[in-house]
């Protein structure tokens, strides 16, 4: 049994007294030691499958309908609000898109990784600051024993994820889940906290969850991809498996926009069209008004979850079959 | 057309800030057609039914001169419409145009707005009272000082606005195609500020009801003969224990008053543009 | 902090400047001769002569001015046509009251305002909310007077319990106790600035739950409790802070109407007497007073609002 099982999860949310589903029957699994990618455009769901796992749905007009989560052992959807606050920020822990503003303005950094480390384990102030110093050095912040009194303000955006991944890592997580950790940043930061991210990870064992837009950033990370459209996980394989043979043809799309630094193209494709909205009524598989494969089956049916290859799962009528 | 849609959006679901419309609507009616619908004349002077009860003929009984209460009542309408009306005007001309111009023309604004925080220093009611000292007691006099006071929390409002709306691009595309200043900041300014200002001047018509009836308790507003529900606050109250009634009923109208037009101005404010949110000064 | 503090006080100079000739100017805005004003009805021929050449009144304006601001800076602020004493005397009896009052009407501000405040808005879009947040917007739609001629009806005449009137000194018989004079008087005047705090901290604190930092700070565990008070109200706080002083200044001149209401013998109360009296040298001195003062609460909010917040002091 992998460390996150997540099976056939539904999220929808509530509109004008109606609920439209927002991702629907997702499944995957992440174990120690690895890297799942989650990668699609935005609005598909990739956000709010990782803010349903770490349980911050609370408070907004989002619930989850169905499915299950298993985290360690445990149906976190069945547990209580102050069992779920006891694993939230210690086995597992969050990192976000905004490095710019995740952090509280107005405490200094150390406090309130402090913070998160009094919350979860019994630790005088002084031995909690030791440990903040030493988690500051571990993301390679200089001078951390002078940081440690910084104000947020007081750092930049790539100092700041480095001192977001250092609260997340503070209780020694199970599972890491980072919602686009790097799209805020400069290019040339993006890479180091990337690696660093990766460094941790062979250190520590954590598991991750990488979701990003970017296909780039997640077949250098990841071992498994899932990519999500409109809510549902069109292809998942893992990442060598899935780059040798893309089996939707959405993947391919994806891919065939993204620049590739050392090739003669002239030009980037662009998906044509766009992700239809939730108010929009759609039969049949949802990426059909895109694709340029669709038949009269794909407008009538949604394609059901099948094996391509070993491991390498789909949701398309023709795996495999689209043109290059 | 578009008006409507406006109201309906703001007032969709509200059913508190829609009985305040509407009780604003009833008050304007009252306004109106004042001596239609009160039985007597509210200045006639009755010595032998002094401190009436309140019943027939007299609804809300008689004051202390024998004058109609609810006769009174329904011209304090008028007086309340158009002193909240006016002091809004006031303060929408003096302060909008010092606030716009300031934002567009920056060294004469920079000169102008340094005058306005100079002002601003100056607590409403104090600079009310300061005003009050230098004029005789008149309609005309309570709604300009009123309206001077709110002027200078309008100008900033106006100039924040102003401001945000310059960075835009219509702005930018205007100056590119030669449409002079003036025009820049009447025609394609001012009209994006239509709605904030509405809903400043709803709030500014709550803020000078209440200034003008402390002023009218002080017996420095409104002259005292004026059937106003701050004047008839102010002259019944050393009756307050023989005859309660009279304190009630004006109380209960400016409260009612001041209340639905902040609730009024609250709808509206949530459904305006919310760049301009903050920068309304209100409950 | 020092510099800051320092830099702050240098730019409110001018604005002083400025609004110390407006109050210059008022006694030459009322028509007629201004020592003949400022010295009232009774005064002789030869009193308006010799006040009129000790204030310079027959020299151009600008040094006019300066003789008045000189006097000023001495604590000179005139002398009061109806008492016959110093204005800053006159103004100085006043001001225990005023400032008890203003303090404990600000006490209550606190205590009712930023829990119910808090309450709303983390109950927000519940019937809790709906009652306090309206509830609020009606007590700051009540005129204080009214408020108050009814709280002296029903507390004072009909149940006897606080006195309706007046304010003995604390230095008086009955010494501290006699702060239950300003009991009612407090609370009518906390009554709509209460509500505008109500409305305030709702607002802010709505503002603030939308940030990402909230976010990051449930993600750490935190019991929801701790998550509204240690990051969404602290810092809504900084808003909040801000309307605090700016409340306190101006609570020394709407105390105006409650101090009239209950016969205090506070500084709003002599604004209207002499306002009332035509004590123009008094209507002057206290503007000036309560300007300065205004301005000096301001300033010290400023000083505050660079604590509660670290971005501030920086710039």
């Amino acid at each position: 049994m992998a460390l996150l099982e997540v099976q056939n999860l539904e999220i929808a949310v509530s509109a004008k007294g109606k609920l439209l589903p927002v991702v629907q029957s997702v499944s995957f699994s992440v174990d120690d030691n690895e890297t799942l990618g989650i990668v699609g455009e935005s609005g598909c769901g990739k956000s709010l499958t990782a803010l349903a796992i770490m349980g911050l749905l609370g408070g907004t007009t989002v619930r989850i309908t169905g499915g299950s989560i298993r985290f360690d052992g445990m149906d976190l959807l069945t547990l209580s609000e102050r069992e779920r606050r006891s694993i939230m920020g210690n086995q597992m822990a969050m990192i976000f898109q905004e490095p710019m503003t995740s952090l509280n303005p107005v405490y200094r950094i150390g406090d309130q990784i402090i913070e998160n480390i009094r919350q979860h384990q019994k630790m005088t102030k002084a031995q909690a600051r030791d440990r903040v110093v030493e988690l500051l050095s571990l993301v390679r912040i200089p001078n951390p024993s002078e940081r440690v009194d910084s104000f947020p303000h007081q750092m930049s955006g790539g100092q700041r994820q480095r001192v977001m991944i250092a609260m997340a890592l503070s209780c020694d997580p199970k599972l890491l889940i980072a919602d686009e950790p790097t799209t805020a940043l400069d290019v040339t930061v993006q890479k180091e906290v990337l690696d660093l991210m990766a460094d941790l990870q062979t250190r520590m064992g954590t598991a991750i969850i990488l979701i990003s837009h970017d296909l780039g950033v997640i077949s250098e990370t990841s071992n498994k991809v899932a990519v999500m459209y409109r809510g549902r996980v069109a292809e998942a394989a893992e990442t060598e498996s899935l780059f040798l043979e893309l089996a939707h043809p959405y993947t391919r799309g994806l891919l065939n926009s993204m620049p590739v630094v050392d090739s003669d193209v002239d030009w980037l494709e662009a998906i044509p069209g766009r992700v239809p909205t939730l108010e929009e009524e759609l039969t049949g598989c949802a990426f059909h008004p895109r694709c340029a494969s669709a038949t009269e089956l794909c407008l009538t049916t949604v394609p059901k979850e099948t094996e391509f290859k070993h491991g390498h799962s789909v949701q398309c009528h023709f795996p495999g079959k689209v043109a290059p | 057309m578009n008006a409507m849609n406006f109201l309906q959006a703001a007032f969709a679901g509200r059913r508190l800030a829609t009985l305040g419309f509407l009780w604003l609507v009833m008050i304007a009616v009252a306004a109106i057609a004042a001596p239609l619908i009160a039985p007597f004349d509210p200045l006639e002077i009755d010595p032998v039914g002094r401190l009436a009860k309140p019943g027939w003929p007299n609804l809300f009984g008689t004051d202390h001169f024998g004058r109609d209460t609810f006769s009174r009542a329904v011209y304090g309408a008028r007086m309340t419409v158009i002193i909240g009306t006016g002091s809004v005007v006031v303060a929408l001309l003096a302060g909008g145009l010092i606030g716009m111009v300031s934002a567009y023309f920056t060294k004469l604004g920079h000169f102008l707005m340094r005058g306005v925080d100079v002002l601003m220093a100056f607590p409403a009611l104090l600079m009310a009272l300061v005003l009050i000292t230098l004029l005789e007691r008149s309609v005309f006099n309570t709604i300009l000082v009123i309206g001077i006071v709110y002027a200078t929390t309008t100008a900033r409002i106006l100039f924040g606005m102003t401001l945000k709306l310059k960075g835009e691009v219509f702005v930018d595309a205007a100056v590119c195609s030669g449409v002079g200043n003036l025009s820049i900041l009447f025609r394609h300014i001012l009209p994006n500020l239509v709605s904030p200002l509405l809903v400043q001047a709803s709030f500014i018509f709550a803020f000078a009801q209440l200034q003008a009836a402390a002023l009218d308790f002080l017996g420095l507003g409104l002259p005292p003969e004026v059937p106003s529900w701050g004047n008839m606050l102010s002259e019944e109250r050393i009756y307050v224990t023989r005859a309660p009634w009279l304190l009630i009923y004006p109380g209960i109208l400016i409260v009612l008053s001041v209340f639905s037009m902040n609730l009024v101005g609250d709808a509206l404010r949530d459904s305006i543009d919310p760049r301009f949110k903050d920068d309304i000064s209100g409950v | 902090m020092l510099a800051y503090t320092a830099k702050r006080l240098l730019t409110l100079i001018p604005t002083l400047l400025a609004a110390s000739i407006l109050v210059f100017l008022f006694v030459h805005l009322i028509p007629g001769d201004p020592a003949a004003i400022l010295l009232g009805d009774t005064a002789t021929p030869e009193e308006v002569a010799q006040l009129s050449s000790e204030m310079g009144f027959d020299h151009p304006l600008y040094i006019q001015y300066f003789i008045w601001l000189s006097n000023v800076l001495k604590g000179d602020l005139g002398t009061s046509i109806f008492f016959g004493e110093p204005v800053l005397s006159v103004i100085g009896s006043g001001a225990e009251t005023s400032i008890l009052l203003a303090s404990m009407t600000m006490i209550w501000i606190i205590l009712i305002g930023l829990p119910i405040g808090i309450l709303s808005a983390t109950k927000h879009g519940t019937w809790i909310d709906q009652m306090t947040s309206s509830g609020a917007m009606l007590a700051a739609s009540i005129p204080t007077f009214w408020l108050g001629l009814y709280l002296i009806m029903i507390f004072s005449v009909t149940l006897g319990w606080f006195p309706s009137s007046g304010f003995p000194s604390l230095s008086d018989h009955g010494g501290i106790t006699n702060l239950r004079y300003l009991l009612l008087p407090s609370l009518t005047l906390a009554a709509p600035n209460t509500a505008l705090i109500i409305r305030l901290v709702r607002a802010s604190m709505l503002d603030v739950s939308r940030e990402d930092h909230v976010r990051t700070a449930r993600a750490k565990g935190l019991h929801p409790t701790r998550v509204a008070i240690k990051h969404i109200f602290r810092n809504a706080l900084i808003a909040v802070a801000a309307a605090f002083g700016f409340t306190f200044a101006a609570l020394i001149s709407e105390a105006v109407v409650t101090e009239t209401v209950f016969s205090l013998p506070g500084i709003g109360r002599l604004v209207v007497q002499s306002i009332l009296r035509r004590d123009y040298p008094v209507i002057q001195g206290v503007i000036l007073v309560i300007v300065v003062l205004y301005m000096v609460i301001n300033l010290a909010v400023d000083l505050a609002y660079a604590r509660l917040d670290p971005r501030v002091s920086l710039k």
